[in-house]
């Protein structure tokens, strides 16, 4: 038990420190340095001072690398992810907390809308097994796959926003509006959000159907199942107390898994619909080589994706007696 | 096996618009008539928003896509099943740290890091390539060190280690033809993931724009206002290609799975009743 736990905490403790230094190298290794870049978008603005200034933060200096990456990781330790270059001045952080809303609350909803529908869904098909939707629903769950989401993505927008008119194309919320917990605001989110929330809905519920009714059917065939049926228990508290309950263990570690991932938004869903979450920021930072914008990003999704790991671990510690042996 | 036979069907139908359509189309790049026109006579599937006739572009897109697929694929299955058999084989120390690594990169974020990773190196196939195949490996080396790690103790694995087989023939001859079926079956799965990949690596912009594929038509579909405009004959053919082929390969990746499966007693040594994972 002890050992198990310090070969998991050794591989979160390696991720986080693969993930750090990558952040640390990939700026280092590029041709040409971010900050001439940037004196160069901002032209006259910047004097050579503050560049100079600019290239110490960024620790692209000519001193020696460990030098620099001790430097980076004392920064780091102090919670200092420096000034994104895309959005000059503002700091990384600020630029994160904006993206990181939007996110949250698309990624969010959409993925527990998933997970519930698809879950559900699953241990229906599995109870009837071989029935009209357990026919269809499999098949066809394993063609939606194929199809590449942020294609079906640009379907719906093409289908609903263009011919329809019924939804609006991109952004999260009309032009001229900001962002307020007004009436007229919540409808606008509301529009907007439908048909990314969808996509992202379509693109992840063949996932839990086809799990949970792989799990449910394995459950079904189990002793303990047979032994509460000659029991003479009703066959709906079987299914709900002894059946369900079990088979959706491994579906819900999946499921904190997956809204470890919401963090880092969804990137192709995002591009399609001019989402403003972190996707976007990251094609953005990508884009205009805003390294320390990429660094905070990656680094946050990092930590998001290793604290989901480390949350489901316990959990599957505490509803899973076995392993606590 | 109707599935093999519909998805051989689709392989050769795919192998035919690849190898023999590009020299029946017009050149692809070349812009020849009035842009975003809808389907006609003299373009099937209309043109795009640089007037290029997009049936031309389908058809040779299809080459370059499924190349990389195929490359990706290959080289992740291999990465993934040389560090997860050296592990399951060999063990202790070594296994233990291969262990680890596989670990760690199961936890980093995929999409994001091959993002960075993609835009970071020159654009073009071998960057693709190799972002799909280092956030990728891990999965496989998992799975393969876990059956090899079962095999490992078999008597007739033991046996050949005690007459003083060299280790690694062993590896080779004794453990990994045991194998083929799961290989297989991972070689062709990781091609349907890599062509996803790579398709949307491209539509983010963050391939060879240049390049003829099926990524970049969808790219440049989303660039040039096809969308807006109503212009499905940019991309609605275009997806339905990648879902045809990832659907063909899915098909006989899930017929494979089925024949190496312990459980459906394809393969006597399948099954692993005795051995736990550590």
């Amino acid at each position: 038990m002890i050992r198990l736990a310090l070969r998991r905490l050794a591989v979160y403790a390696g991720a986080l420190w693969a993930a750090v230094t990558l952040d640390f190298l990939l700026p280092r290794l590029m041709p040409g340095d971010p900050a001439s870049l940037m004196f160069a978008r901002f032209q006259g603005r910047l004097t050579p001072e503050a560049i100079d200034a600019m290239r110490l933060a960024y620790g692209l200096d000519d001193r020696p690398l460990p030098a620099q990456y001790v430097d980076f990781l004392a920064g780091l330790a102090r919670g200092e992810l420096g000034v994104s270059l895309s959005h000059f001045p503002s700091p990384v952080l600020e630029v994160m907390g904006q993206g990181l809303g939007w996110s949250l609350l698309l990624g969010g909803v959409a993925t527990a809308a998933a997970f519930v529908l698809g879950t559900a869904l699953g241990a229906w098909v599995a109870l009837r097994r071989g029935g009209a939707l357990d026919q269809l629903l499999p098949p066809l769950l394993v063609l939606l796959g194929a199809f590449p989401y942020f294609w079906l993505a640009m379907l719906l927008v093409w289908v609903f926003g263009v011919e329809l008119r019924w939804a609006p194309l991109h952004h999260a919320w009309d032009p001229g509006l900001s962002p307020s917990l007004t009436p007229v605001f919540v409808l606008s989110l509301l529009r907007h959000a439908a048909l990314p929330a969808l996509t992202l809905v379509l693109a992840s519920v063949g996932g839990w159907v086809l799990t949970m009714r792989s799990n449910t059917l394995a459950v079904l065939r189990e002793e303990h199942v047979r032994y509460a049926l000659a029991r003479g228990l009703s066959p709906r508290r079987i299914f709900l107390h002894h059946v369900v309950r079990n088979a959706v263990l491994p579906s819900l570690t999946s499921f904190a898994t997956a809204l470890g991932y919401v963090v880092s938004g969804s990137l192709l869903t995002e591009m399609v619909f001019g989402w403003p979450g972190q996707g976007m920021l990251l094609l953005e930072a990508v884009r205009t080589q805003d390294f320390p914008l990429m660094q905070g990003l990656f680094l946050s999704v990092t930590v998001a994706t290793l604290a989901a790991n480390a949350l489901v671990d316990l959990v599957t510690v505490i509803l899973d007696p076995r392993l606590r042996s | 096996m109707s599935r093999l036979r519909l998805a051989g069907a689709l392989w050769l139908l795919l192998a035919l618009v690849a190898g023999v359509g590009p020299l029946l189309v017009a050149d692809p790049t070349a812009p020849t008539a009035a842009p975003l026109a809808p389907p006609s006579w003299a373009h099937p599937l209309g043109t795009t928003g640089m007037g290029q006739d997009a049936l031309s572009w389908l058809v040779c897109g299809a080459g370059p896509t499924v190349a990389l697929g195929v490359a990706a694929g290959l080289l992740v299955t291999a990465l993934g099943a040389a560090v997860g058999a050296l592990g399951g084989f060999f063990g202790g120390r070594l296994d233990d740290a291969l262990d680890l690594l596989a670990n760690v990169f199961l936890v980093l974020p995929g999409l994001p890091l091959m993002v960075i990773l993609a835009a970071w190196a020159p654009p073009g196939p071998p960057a693709m390539i190799a972002a799909i195949v280092l956030t990728g490996w891990a999965w496989h080396a998992r799975a393969i060190r876990a059956r090899v790690a079962s095999l490992r103790r078999r008597e007739h694995v033991e046996a050949s280690l005690l007459l003083g087989e060299h280790p690694l023939r062993v590896l080779g001859v004794e453990v990994l033809p045991h194998l083929r079926g799961q290989l297989g079956a991972s070689a062709i799965g990781a091609t349907a993931q890599a062509i996803a990949a790579s398709v949307g690596l491209e539509y983010l912009g963050l391939g060879d724009l240049r390049a003829v594929t099926w990524g970049t038509s969808l790219y440049w579909a989303g660039n040039d206002a096809a969308l807006i405009t109503g212009s499905w004959w940019l991309f609605v053919p275009t997806g339905l290609a990648i879902a045809v082929t990832c659907a063909s390969l899915v098909l006989v990746q899930t017929a494979l799975d089925d024949q190496a499966n312990p459980a459906a007693g394809g393969d006597p040594l399948g099954s692993t009743p005795f051995v736990p994972d550590a």
